[in-house]
């Protein structure tokens, strides 16, 4: 009986947490979509399931599910055979090897935040280094070329990730043994074949908790859109998070709508979240 | 050496210098148009700077008239807060999972887990007119509402993950040293503080990093939870940037300063970093 209190008594601080912050939130914001509110102010009215429907249907919400979908499958594969590229060569045992690594992994020094503030500067059209590198003087700022924010948006993920993924890929590949590419390399095996048939399945769960960890994070990612895009041009940029953002304290802002779009971003981390704990508790039963 | 060695090494070097070189480009520009008058700028692209020319003074600027200063103190406040607050409800909700038997344990733990299934991206907008509302809250408002410290760290003192990390680290203890500890007179509290934590502790400060950095790159919720007053720097760095072009000296070493905690920490806690950062992903 005192234990069962004492049980109670530690684990309430943290659900105290998740009551106000995370369940109820999250019963609320769906509640929320059950209601419209009049565009001209006024008191919402209950509308049911059909402005979830409506907005599910809607192009705008057709348009943000496409660009964030869009946004994982560039971000993801390219990201982590990056990583893996630099693990790989980041793995020899050379003199100053060291000093390669670190640089590799200096990404996970700055924040998204950062990277995007910095590569928001160094488009800047009249004294940007990389519009003058990209010859793009006198022509569409990148950021606002309908084609290449896209492109941007997701280069400048993918640099920033960089050093995270090559962080964890060189873990992965600490567990790849030396004697079994020795003896690979005594029975004739090139470096490719070494690589695709020895290191490549010693290191797949690795990559597989990557793909599915980057995959959360990129369906979440607000701040590079907020702060190179703004969503444009023409919406080409306008990620749900984004969208959940400027419906909700837009003006006027739209609690019911964003609620619509806040929900499908959460069936899709739902289903992500899944995956991710299966390989969580498979991985760490499996080692004890 | 010979040589055909000779020139495999070199490829090899070759090939890291110019990964490197590509990979450290951006970093590299941040500091190099930091120290450059923005004029220079606007006439060519400049890839270098010599110690003579440089300019200082954008980094006094974007410290007192950017705010930086103020910026980075908020972060510092805000983090130690989140870091502190995740690690001490992770540390007692999972010393109760793992030691300790009570009805329904096993449903609160999936409750634990079904958090990390929502993203805060879903449920932000109604964390904000909570915050608000606590403003309203007698003796605890000032410190709890909107634009307050409090305010900023509140909906993330405690995580899912970081149950679940500290449970699978006290579930690992030998169950011997429990009876043991049992035998010698140790109560829970003897037996968390002086032989759980003590031996979880590379779990535990795998945690404290994780939740450091996550805290200290957040981005969102500071956006939307504060003003001038309590921003943080990764908010603030926005606002810098948007000056005018005579002053991208300014936004540069704003950025740079907004970077130097992160690569300091880099550098001196290079391996804890790595195994703070993989926790989850390898176990090593």
């Amino acid at each position: 009986m005192r234990e069962a209190l004492l049980g109670y008594a530690l684990v309430l601080p943290a659900l105290l947490v998740f009551g106000t912050f995370i369940f109820y939130p999250f019963v609320r914001t769906a509640w929320l979509g059950l209601f419209e509110q009049p565009l001209f102010g006024g008191d919402s009215t209950w509308v049911g399931l059909d402005q979830y429907l409506d907005e599910w249907r809607s192009d705008d919400f057709r348009n943000s599910l496409f660009v964030t979908v869009k946004f994982a499958v560039f971000t993801v594969p390219v990201g982590i055979s990056l990583g893996v590229l630099l693990a790989v060569v980041g793995h020899q045992r050379l003199r100053g090897i060291g000093v390669y690594r670190t640089i590799f992994s200096s990404t996970v020094a700055t924040s998204i935040a950062v990277a995007s503030v910095l590569f928001f500067t160094l488009f800047n059209q009249q004294l940007g280094v990389l519009t003058k590198l990209l010859n793009r003087e006198g022509e569409t700022p990148v950021l606002d070329d309908p084609r290449l924010a896209f492109i941007a948006v997701c280069g400048v993920t993918i640099w920033q990730n960089l050093g995270l993924s090559f962080i964890v890929i060189s873990a992965g590949l600490q567990a790849v043994p030396d004697e079994l590419l020795e003896a690979a390399r005594v029975d004739g095996a090139g470096a490719f074949r070494r690589f695709f048939r020895v290191t490549m399945p010693l290191l797949s769960p690795t990559l597989l908790f990557a793909v599915v960890v980057g995959s959360i994070l990129a369906f979440q990612a607000f701040a590079q859109v907020d702060l190179l895009t703004e969503g444009g041009p023409g919406d080409r940029t306008n990620v749900l998070t984004y969208a959940i953002k400027t419906t909700a304290l837009g003006n006027p802002p739209d609690q019911g709508a964003a609620a619509a779009y806040a929900m499908a971003l959460f069936a899709i981390t739902l289903l992500l979240t899944v995956v991710q704990l299966r390989f969580l508790e498979r991985r760490v039963t499996y080692e004890r | 050496m010979s040589g055909r060695r000779w020139y495999r090494t070199a490829g090899r070097y070759a090939t890291l210098t110019v990964l490197a070189l590509m990979f450290v480009f951006p970093l590299y520009m941040m500091v190099v148009n930091s120290l450059l008058p923005p004029e220079q700028l606007l006439k060519k692209a400049n890839f270098w700077v010599s110690p003579g020319d440089a300019l200082w003074g954008g980094y006094s600027t974007a410290w007192n008239d950017g705010h930086i200063g103020e910026y980075l103190g908020n972060s510092v406040v805000v983090t130690t807060l989140i870091v502190a607050g995740q690690v001490v409800t992770a540390v007692l909700a999972a010393y109760a999972f793992a030691f300790l038997d009570f009805p329904l344990k096993r449903t609160l733990f999936v409750v634990f887990l079904t958090t990390m299934m929502i993203p805060f991206e879903v449920v932000f907008f109604v964390n904000l007119d909570t915050i608000t509302d606590f403003g309203d809250l007698p003796l605890v408002g000032d410190y709890v509402g909107f634009d307050t410290y409090g305010g900023l760290a509140l909906p993330f003192l405690a995580t899912g993950f970081g149950a679940f990390l500290v449970r699978q680290a006290f579930l690992s203890l030998p169950r011997d040293l429990r009876d043991a500890a049992a035998l010698d007179g140790y109560g829970h509290f003897r037996f968390l503080t002086r032989v759980a934590i003590p031996l979880a502790r590379p779990s535990i400060a795998a945690l404290g990093l994780f939740a450091f950095f996550g805290a200290w790159n957040q981005y969102l919720w500071p956006l939307v939870a504060s003003t001038e007053d309590h921003r943080t720097v990764q908010v603030g760095l926005g606002f810098v940037s948007e000056g005018s072009v005579d002053q991208v000296n300014v936004a540069f070493a704003a950025l740079v300063l907004a970077s130097i905690p992160l690569f300091v920490l880099l550098i001196v806690f290079q391996k804890q970093l790595v195994r703070g950062l993989t926790a989850g992903a390898v176990k090593g």
